[in-house]
């Protein structure tokens, strides 16, 4: 070790210990975003500063929820919104921000697959961002079961019931998930173990991941051209900052996304005061009751489309049991947008507009999520029952024929 | 072990020896930690007296077992008889499970035969599935029958072959 004088309490000092300089280059300063980007972009701080504000409203929550059977539903109800000074505010905080984290999330996912930010070199961002997204639904599940309503209690039996299999009728599994015959008080206290512990810091870990694994690849730009990070990131620095193609990470790319985080931070909080009800459902102000079941569940609206195409399928195929393809299909939906880079054959990285067929792919996609998550809210019954089956056909017919849509658009541009 | 093997790979060997054992018996410990308790296991069984709680033919009552509901229904004279009904003298039952064998919501009884709200499922009066997704029909408990007493979570020949008409 070289001997150091300068004192602890300086930044020469800490320089000297930590490197701090050298470390505020690498993570900031020198850190070379392009400049061909727009407001899309700055979706992924909202997402952090979003997950920001579950963990630290969640924190405050979790100062007088008690995870048992008998009181929770009380200490939520009546404790947290009637006698803890402003905890409302932090439920209504942690609930609104649940709901809106998955709407900037598909705003996110749907930008880095039109500009094709999944492909050849960006795999691993993509899919640190899908195991973000399943972590974060399951941060979601495992959160809406708190408040122990009905709406809690019959979204965890549901849900519970899918790891049965359908035909394969795995009940030991359903019984050791729940710790019990019935989603019951053991149920109740693992998954909030999950969700205030175990779920955010593989969350944590995972972000960790996501923004490692966009430093050697770079972050792509509107028009997918290549560059050469080393010789523009040299003009910048020489002071050429208008020809050079790349701008630093702070403060220049991040003083615009605060600009866009202001706007969606005044969006969040007018929600949060003036418009929480869409997310926090009447049914759920009744507690659970194992003996009634609501006349219609539904998830919350990001699982919609995904549940959709769980019972899209209403009649047996073949032989097959309705509920098993429902199964399939839904084990599919979970997997169908992590396997988009292997799914995707056009060698070349290329914004959709540049890729005829792939962008008529993405919009009808974008429509047909619309779609599922629409009726899947919707009862069941009648035509809804078959524009849900024709939406989850639609579903599955995208995927499978991804790679031969994107295999004749190359062809075409004669790749 | 050939001459060749130094005395590091033998270190690193037996680290990844001790490792995999304690690796696998933790797994073992946290599955155990997650299993329902012996007390939860314990309180899994109830008594029904279906001569003393004033059934009338055709209304099923709901009773809680396991924290699951159970419906226990006396046939009308206009209900079809099926071999998975519980015949006592010369009344007949459907005991069943009230969980939509689909994804386990509470199906109510309309007039004649069980409706699940959740996703339409329909059962008739033997615990059939007669529309929608459901994949089977209403499950049976395990019970014993000791004259008009049933005991649920004792399987015996009566439930079990009631089970046995409905797969």
């Amino acid at each position: 070790m070289a001997k150091v004088n300068e004192s602890l309490f300086s930044v020469e000092g800490l320089d000297k210990r930590l490197a701090i300089k050298k470390f505020w280059k690498v993570m900031m300063t020198e850190y070379w975003i392009p400049k061909d980007i727009n407001f899309l972009w700055a979706m992924g701080v909202v997402l952090a500063v979003t997950f920001k504000i579950l963990i630290i409203s969640g924190i405050f929550l979790m100062m007088y929820y008690k995870p048992d059977v008998n009181l929770a539903f009380d200490s939520v109800n009546y404790t947290i919104m009637q006698e803890v000074g402003y905890g409302w505010l932090f439920r209504h905080m942690h609930g609104v921000a649940a709901s809106v984290i998955f709407l900037v999330i598909y705003i996110h996912m749907f930008t880095g697959i039109y500009y094709g930010s999944y492909k050849k070199g960006r795999e691993m961002i993509w899919i640190s961002g899908m195991l973000l997204f399943m972590t974060f639904s399951a941060a979601g599940f495992s959160g809406y079961m708190l408040p122990w309503g009905q709406m809690s209690y019959w979204a965890a039996a549901v849900i519970t019931n899918l790891f049965a299999g359908g035909s394969l009728e795995a009940w030991g599994l359903v019984e050791w998930i729940r710790g019990g015959f019935a989603v019951n008080d053991a149920t109740l206290t693992r998954f909030y173990m999950l969700h205030v512990f175990l779920l955010p810091i593989s969350i944590l870990a995972i972000i960790v991941l996501h923004f490692y694994a966009l430093r050697i690849p770079h972050v792509n730009n509107q028009n997918s051209e290549e560059i050469d990070y080393d010789v523009e990131a040299q003009k910048y620095l020489d002071g050429n900052k208008k020809e050079s193609k790349v701008i630093p990470f702070w403060p220049v790319f991040l003083s615009k996304d605060f600009a866009v985080l202001a706007v969606f931070l005044i969006f969040y909080f007018y929600l949060v005061f003036f418009n929480y009800n869409f997310a926090m459902d009447p049914v759920n102000f009744d507690p659970a009751n194992s003996m009634v079941t609501p006349a219609h569940i539904y998830p919350e609206w990001y699982f919609l489309w995904s549940y959709e195409t769980l019972r899209g399928p209403f009649f047996d195929v073949l032989g097959m049991k309705a509920m098993d393809i429902g199964l399939i299909i839904f084990g599919f939906a979970q997997v169908a947008f992590l396997i988009v880079p292997f799914l995707d054959k056009d060698p070349d990285i290329l914004p959709a507009h540049k890729r005829k067929k792939f962008q008529i792919w993405f919009w009808i996609m974008v429509v047909d999520m619309m779609v599922l998550t629409i009726y899947g809210k919707l009862p069941p019954t009648g035509a809804n029952a078959w524009v849900g089956f024709g939406a989850t056909l639609t579903f599955l017919s995208l995927f499978i024929s991804l790679p031969f849509i994107t295999k004749s658009d190359a062809k075409k541009r004669g790749v | 072990m050939s001459n060749e093997t130094k005395r590091r790979d033998f270190i690193g060997m037996s680290f990844g020896a001790v490792a995999a054992v304690g690796g696998a018996v933790s797994l073992v410990g946290m599955k155990k930690a997650w299993d329902p308790l012996p007390s939860v296991l314990a309180a899994g069984f109830i008594k029904i007296d279906l001569a003393g709680i004033g059934l009338e033919p055709g209304k099923p009552q709901t009773y809680k077992w396991r924290g699951k509901p159970i419906f226990v229904l006396l046939k009308t004279a206009d209900m079809k008889d099926f071999d998975g009904d519980l015949v006592l003298g010369d009344k007949r039952y459907t005991i069943v499970e009230g969980l939509c064998t689909h994804l386990g919501c509470i199906p109510a009884w309309k007039k004649d035969i069980w409706k699940c709200a959740c996703h339409g499922g329909e059962f008739n009066a033997n615990g059939e599935e007669t529309f929608g997704p459901p994949p089977k029909p209403l499950v049976v408990p395990p019970f014993s029958v000791e004259g008009s007493v049933l005991t649920l979570g004792e399987a015996s020949e009566q439930s079990n072959a009631m089970q046995k008409a409905r797969a």
